[in-house]
């Protein structure tokens, strides 16, 4: 007989760190853990929507830009979870950016440019995105809806 | 629908089918999410419409469920396509939680958006 799901603890606390090399398989295997996280902490489907969505952006960009594809670097993910509050640190190899360089994908002259819309996602699904100094290291923060 | 084209040597990521109206496009995945997919969907798609004289796509999102900001930049790439051979693209049945990301993204004023299938083909043939 199967056992029931665990009640989900709202006053959740835990943290966990992954070390990435940029396999899909890896990806989504973190991607499918905190989201667990969040479900066993009461968050709902909206939400675990948003995360997913900020962590698949957030690792894009870390291998992609960060990183420069190179194989053999890494990018590490911190996620701290407390309370209804959950932290995401999305750190790469690279020398870091000014996310200011990074024009506004909705202005115009940009809109039919097929790239730079992935900050814009994450700041639209999260309480807040930051770009911690040199520029390579992406937190982000996401409230449990009230 | 007439036919169901496999479009390429990998596995494909998306079927395609054709009528008179419309070269109908739908995803085989609910998350369409990973690079190397959307490159092989975006090679599929551009390969389509290259192939064909004023391409009329309508692209179905039935059953999707996640959207990265690579499938929105395949998707103006295709579109970008479709425009410079004086086509048509539609895209439909979009579920709300996709549908917010075009309408964050203001892609949503970019991308001719119908509610379904028949919506979409009815619109066809209207100012693109």
């Amino acid at each position: 007989m199967a056992q029931p799901a665990p009640k989900p603890d709202p006053d959740a606390r835990l943290e966990r760190t992954w070390v990435l090399q940029e396999q899909r398989e890896d990806i989504e295997r973190l991607q499918g853990e905190v989201c667990a996280l969040l479900h066993g902490a009461g968050f709902g489907e909206a939400s675990t929507f948003a995360v997913r969505l900020a962590l698949e952006e957030a690792l894009v960009n870390g291998f992609r830009h960060g990183n420069k594809g190179e194989s053999g670097k890494h990018v590490t993910v911190r996620c701290i979870l407390d309370r209804g509050r959950l932290e995401i640190e999305v750190e790469d190899q690279g020398e870091g950016f000014d996310p200011r360089s990074v024009p506004d994908p909705t202005a115009e002259e940009n809109i039919e440019i097929p790239s730079g819309r992935g900050i814009m996602l994450m700041r639209a699904y999260m309480t807040s995105v930051e770009y911690l100094p040199p520029g390579n290291r992406l937190r982000i923060v996401y409230d449990r809806p009230a | 629908m007439a036919t169901l084209r496999e479009m390429a040597q990998h596995p494909s990521h998306v079927k395609i089918s054709t009528d008179a109206e419309c070269i109908r496009v739908e995803f085989t995945d609910k998350h369409i999410i990973d690079e190397v997919v959307i490159r092989q969907i975006g090679n599929e798609l551009t390969k389509l419409v290259d192939e064909t004289a004023r391409p009329r796509l309508v692209v179905s999102f039935k059953g999707v469920e996640h959207l990265s900001s690579a499938a929105l930049g395949t998707l103006l790439t295709v579109m970008n396509r479709i425009r410079a051979k004086d086509g048509q693209l539609r895209l439909c049945d979009i579920a709300p939680q996709i549908l917010q990301i075009f309408e964050i993204t203001k892609l949503n004023k970019v991308l001719r958006i119908e509610k379904d299938l028949d919506a979409a083909k009815a619109s066809l043939g209207a100012a693109v």
